[in-house]
This record gives structure tokens, sequence and C-alpha cells, in this order.
């Protein structure tokens, strides 16, 4: 690349942010992409992850972008794909008198069916405890020894290492009134569900991919690769700050041109071609993958989530409560589907912005500032893109 | 409010648009007169004498926080000032106040005597005297420690506000100082999340910045950014102007401890609580000599133009970003939470 951000793995400090926050940086970036764009070529590029989606819409990053390059936002977004029926698992165990939910500040609107959230059932009495780490779960357990404390755990790659640490903090603390109800999810696999065609949708029309860089962290560059592979397509890991999108998009851009498919990775300051070992095996000796997983929008999806092992069953909500899950019902109109996979823009659901607004979440895309329904909501009402994906 | 709003939620509080929703729809509906329509934080009251000057204006306000002492302040200066600043803004000197307590059952003496303290010296030095107050103890668990609802009496009018349906296309924009601290500082210190930060809350009465505007013509509007922060004084003023206000991002003051607690969590800036910083409007001709006037007084060094009024159809507020994009600047959606990744 002709402007690296930083040579490989150094330089993480926060002080170093400003760097990748320089306009005139930024602003050399936009003529390199305005050079290389050729006429006639399209350049259809889905951000898997809601964190990129945020960065690009408040940063207001695509305005100065060619009109020749269009960013669909995919399903990365640990809220957004978190399905009805257990959103409701999780209201059932809030409304448990002994139990003590404790979650991020995120979940806490997300819709279940007859339009309840957890906002609303805290009003009504429930406890429920919004935490900034989980670790706080080992402190509440202590406290409350008369309650059962239940963590409920949403997130990919990224978060299940932490859950994964106070399961195994519980053990050998020998708290016994501490579970998790765990929804964590796997984001290859879910790469896959998006670029392959099912069967009432064709493969989406991509140029390029732009991969999680979170989530990289720790699952390294090896299932890209393997995907970059199979769907022929270029897939290139990003950093999230402004800079760290354009120079993926430049290069996005270039080989494209170049006609050439391979996965790359941009995020070298923190993304490593294996990825984060130790927390891998911390994983897999804390968690099994579920044979299969639902996905908001996306339907069941194979070995795309995590459950806690069978020698950690103690620790398992589902297991302690044994929770069944009931199949719920979205609401029809919701365009959370064919949202979730790029392939409708969120100002074409008949619900955006009348009734489903963020303060009235209809489908879970609104709920989180990182879904496409509130990204537009929140950055882009005064001007409605054109509806066609 | 939303028909769905049975109950009141936590977002009812955030200072955001589900608390505009709450205060028109339910208490202005029921309480409705033309001084509280106004929907300012002070209340200008016609005065009792004709020949007097001098309007009197009212402001009350309550204090919740947790935690109770926190860098750069406690309950107590927060009270205090909080209050003197509402006056402040409606454009008038606040002379007395009175100080309602509501306290848990169990809670100490003597943090209570710091906080009274504190309450006694803010006042002292703003040369405000506390002339009533209310006692109420409510069993433990019913509160988190102390409640403080104050209420402040003034004198106006020193400032003359043109008022929000003056506002013109070319007006500026103008804040008095850095944002987001107290925000930034409560947040840090809340339970939970324990990282080091040198950050204190930026608690000051804006009396004395705002005396320095005295005398000056072409004040459209001015409000103090609490609870919502820049943001929600923004959104506030666009939606009863029905102007677009257009704020450069570039020109925002942040402090870098502000700046990197935002990184870390994933917050905006301009959606933290304030309790020292003021958002004013006024004509392009004055804005030079409010500029000056401001930056005269210590609270006021950084203060700066941050954008414009501009014509439009739709009454937003928009940010032109540092990388040259052009985005909404919404109202917040209930408290500002770190994302999960
Ligand atoms: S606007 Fe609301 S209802 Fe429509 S797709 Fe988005 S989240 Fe679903």
């Amino acid at each position: 690349m002709d402007t690296p951000l930083t040579s490989p793995g150094t330089d993480t400090k926060p002080d170093s942010l400003p760097d990748f926050r320089d306009p005139s940086r930024a602003k050399l970036l936009y003529r390199q992409i305005h050079e290389a764009v050729r006429p006639g070529q399209r350049y259809r590029f889905m951000e898997f992850c809601g964190g990129h989606t945020h960065t690009l819409f408040r940063h207001g990053l695509t305005d100065p972008l060619p009109s020749a390059i269009e960013l669909l936002h995919g399903p990365g977004c640990p809220v957004c794909v978190l399905p009805m029926a257990r959103m409701d698992m999780a209201i059932r165990l809030a409304k448990r008198p002994e139990v003590i939910l404790c979650t991020y500040g995120d979940m806490l609107r997300v819709p279940g069916s007859q339009r309840q959230n957890l906002l609303q059932l805290k009003a009504e009495g429930a406890r429920i405890e919004v935490l900034y780490s989980p670790h706080d779960c080992l402190a509440l357990a202590k406290a409350h020894p008369e309650c059962q404390i239940v963590f409920f755990a949403v997130g990919f790659e990224t978060t299940a290492p932490t859950t994964a640490l106070l399961v195994t903090e519980a053990e050998r603390q020998g708290l016994r009134n501490l579970t998790v109800f765990c929804n964590h999810v796997l984001t290859p696999p879910a790469i896959r569900g998006i670029l392959a065609p099912t069967d009432d949708s064709p493969a989406p029309q991509l140029e390029g991919l732009i991969g999680p860089g979170h989530v990289s962290v720790i699952t390294g560059m090896t299932p890209y690769h393997a995907l970059s592979t199979e769907f022929q397509i270029n897939i290139e890991v990003c950093g999230f700050e402004p800079l760290d999108l354009l120079q993926g998009i430049l290069t996005l851009v270039q080989r494209t041109n170049a006609g050439s498919v391979e996965a790359h990775n941009q995020y070298t300051r923190a993304v490593t071609a294996s990825g984060n070992l130790k927390a891998q095996a911390l994983l897999r000796q804390v968690f099994v993958v579920r044979d299969a997983f639902e996905w908001r929008g996306l339907g069941f999806m194979p070995h795309s989530a995590l459950a806690l092992a069978p020698g950690y069953a103690r620790f398992d909500a589902e297991h302690r409560f044994a929770l069944q899950e009931a199949p719920a019902q979205d609401n029809r109109a919701c365009a959370c589907p064919s949202v979730l996979r790029g392939q409708t823009r969120p100002e074409a659901c008949p619900l955006w912005d009348n009734p489903c607004t963020p303060d009235n979440p209809i489908g879970a895309c609104m709920v989180s500032s990182e879904g496409a329904c509130a990204a537009h909501y929140r950055y882009r009402r005064h001007q409605r893109i054109p509806t066609s994906a | 409010m939303s028909p769905t709003t049975s109950l009141i939620t936590l977002a009812h509080g955030s200072g955001a648009r589900a608390t505009h929703e709450l205060v028109t729809s339910l208490f202005l509906r029921h309480f409705n007169n033309p001084i509280l329509a106004t929907l300012e934080d002070g209340a200008c009251l016609p005065t009792a004498c004709e020949n007097s000057a001098a309007e009197l204006i009212v402001a009350t306000d309550g204090h919740v926080v947790s935690p109770l002492f926190f860098p750069g302040g406690d309950i107590g200066t927060l009270a205090i000032n909080g209050t003197l600043n509402d006056v402040a803004m409606a454009g008038g000197r606040c002379r007395y106040l009175t100080a309602s307590f509501i306290l848990e059952e169990g809670f100490p003496v003597s943090q209570l005597e710091k906080i009274v303290i504190s309450m006694a010296e803010t006042a002292r030095a703003a040369g405000v005297q506390i002339i009533a107050g209310d006692t109420k103890v409510v069993e433990r668990g019913k509160c988190d420690g102390v409640f403080i609802s104050t209420t402040g009496i003034g004198q106006g009018k020193a400032l003359m506000l043109e008022g929000l349906s003056h506002l013109q296309p070319g007006d500026h924009i103008l804040l008095s100082g850095d944002i987001g601290r107290h925000g930034a500082t409560i947040l840090s210190h809340r339970q939970g999340l324990k990282f080091e930060s040198d950050l204190t809350s930026d608690c000051a009465d804006l009396g004395p910045l705002i005396a320095q505007l005295t005398g000056i013509q072409g004040l459209r509007c001015l409000r103090d950014a609490t609870r919502g922060g820049v943001s929600a004084v923004l959104n506030e003023w666009a939606q009863a102007s029905g102007h677009v206000l257009q704020i450069d991002e570039a020109r925002i003051p942040v402090s870098p401890n502000v700046a990197a607690l935002c990184d870390l969590l994933g917050l905006d800036p301009l959606y933290l609580a304030c309790e020292g910083r003021c958002l004013l409007i006024c004509t392009a001709e004055s804005a030079e000599s409010v500029l000056t006037a401001l930056q005269a007084h210590p609270l006021g060094v950084q203060a700066c133009r941050v954008g414009v009024v501009v014509e439009s159809d739709v009454p937003r507020v928009e940010l032109l970003t540092i990388f040259g994009g052009r985005r909404l600047l919404d109202w917040s959606y209930g408290d500002p939470l770190p994302r999960i990744c």
C-alpha cells in the first residue's frame, strides 16, 4: 500500500489515535481513490461490521467518495442479529424473581415478542443490571448469594473471550449462583451465509468485502483466506478509524481494477495472521460450536454460534433454568432480513421512520447505533437516499 | 409520549428526546401557561411593581448524581451551580436560593456535612444566600444517598436576549469552552468503570461569565449545555426556531482526555453532559464583541464560533465533519452507554 498507517504490530497507544483522523491524510486518500476509479466499473463493497457502518456515517465518510463506489451494510452488529426468540428467553429470565439479569446497555431496547423490552421490564421492577464489564458479575454474585446472577452474553468472537474468562473465574471462585445465557455468534460462518446464494435469494453482487477488525484480532486472517478463495472475492480486513476505512476502500478499488482476488489485512497494527492463540484456546476450552443457530434476518446458519461446553454446564443458564426456545414471529413488514444482507436500503422498509425509530424500534437494525436502519435514521434522515440497493 | 409508553423509563430522564416529549406531552399539557410554555430553564416573571425595570427570574432544578463526590465537585456544588446557571441563562443574576433534601436512611452525617459545606461555599462565592429549605428522610433503598432540589430567585434583565423567534440565517453559534467534561468524569468514576484518568468536572457558576455580555446588542439566545450535552441544546433550538443549525466539527473544543475516553467507549462528546459550558447565538455583527467579552473571563478563554444558522426547509442540526462529510447531529437516544464491540 502506498500510505501505510503504521508498521505491523506496533503503535496501538490511544494517543496515536489522532493520526487516524488526520483530515489532510484523508484528503490524500480521497484523491487517490478518485484517481483509481475507472469509468464504467462498479465498486460494490459490503462492510460486514456494524462498527464500520457507524464510522462511515458518524464521520460522513461516504460523501466525498466517487459515486461509482457503493457501500452496502452487512449484518455485523451483534445486537441486530440476535433473534427475537432468544430475546424472549432473556425476558423470561429477567422475569424470574430470583434472577438478576446482567447485560450490556445496548440490549435494553431490543424488542422481544409483543414489543416487550428489558427497559420496560426494569421499570416494572425486574432486576436488570447494565454492565460495563462482564467481570462485574462476580462481585454481584458474591454480594447477592440469595440471587441467581445471569450474564446475558451477546457478541462475536470479540466479546466471547471475556465471557469465557468470566466462566473460568466463576469456577475458580466456586460461585454457584452465576450462569451465562450464551448467545455468542461466529463471524466466518455468517460471512459464508451472506456470500452464498440461498433458496430465496441469489448470491449478492459484490466487488469486495470489508472484513471485521476487532473480530479478526481474535480469529486472525486464516478464515478470510479460505472465504476469499471459496467465493472469489476480495476481502480487506480493516480497522475502525476513518483513515483505516478509506485506505481499505482504496485497496479494494485497486484490486477490483486488477481483477485479482485475495484476503488482505489493512489492520496490521492489531490483527496478525494467526490471531490471538491464547484467546482461541480459551474459547475451545469453555465453548462448543452449536450445530446451528438462528440469526435474525438470516435464518438458521450451521456452526455459527457458541454454547457452553458440557464440562461447564453448571454455568449455563439454558441448562440451569431449563430454558426452551419458543418460535417468535418478527413483524412481517420489517425488512431487516434483506437490510442485513445489504439487499434493501433501510429507507425502503415501509416501517422506517414511521413507526420504526430509535425511540420506538420495531426491528433490531433500529436499536443499536451500529444497525443500518439506526445509522441511516440518525445521520441521514434529511437526505433520503434512493431506495434501491 | 409515544402510545407504547405506560411507565417511566430511564430514557425519560436522559435529557434526550424522551425527556422533551414527557415535558411537553404531560407537564406542559396540564400546567400550561405562557411563562412555562417558553420551556426555558429559567422563568421570567412579570414584575409585581410596575415601574421596576428588573424582572424576577425563577429557576428550579433537581439533582441526583452517582457518585455523589467526583473530581471537580460533588452533588452540593452541582445543586448550587446548576440553578445559578439556569437563572443566569435567562439573563438574570441569582440572589436567593432554597434547598430541599431527600436523604436515605443510614446515610452518614459526615458525608452530608461535606455536601452542605460545598453548597455553602459555592453559594457564598456567588454572593447568594440560601434562605429556605426542607428535609425528608426515606427508608433505606428508597433513594440513592441524597437527592437535592434547589430553586433560585434572581433579578434580570442585565442581558438583552431577543429570543429564538428572532433567529436569522447567517447568525453565529458560539460555544464557551471545551465540552463533555462533566459527563466524561461521572462516567469514568461510575462504579464498574475503573480506569485511570485525570478528568475533572467543569462544574462552575456561569453568572460572572455571562455578566461580561451586559450591554452587548444582537444576542439571540443562551443556554447551558447540561444533560444531553451540546446536541440536546442545539436540537431544541432548531426545533423551536424552525432553522437549520450547522456546526463545524473541527471547531468544537474537546480536551484530549475526554476525546480519549470517548474513543475507548465509543461515545460522542457532543452528547455528554457539561456543567459549566454554554451555547449562544448572536448576530454576525455582534459575534466578535461577544467572543472578546467571553474570552476575557477565565471560564470563557476557549470560547469560539462553532457554527452558523442556515436557511432550509426542515429544521435540524447538521454537522460538517472534519473529513468533509455532512450529517445530522441528532438527539441522543437514552443515556450514553458504551457499545458492545
Ligand atoms: S426500519 Fe425498522 S422495521 Fe424496517 S427493517 Fe429497519 S429495523 Fe426493521
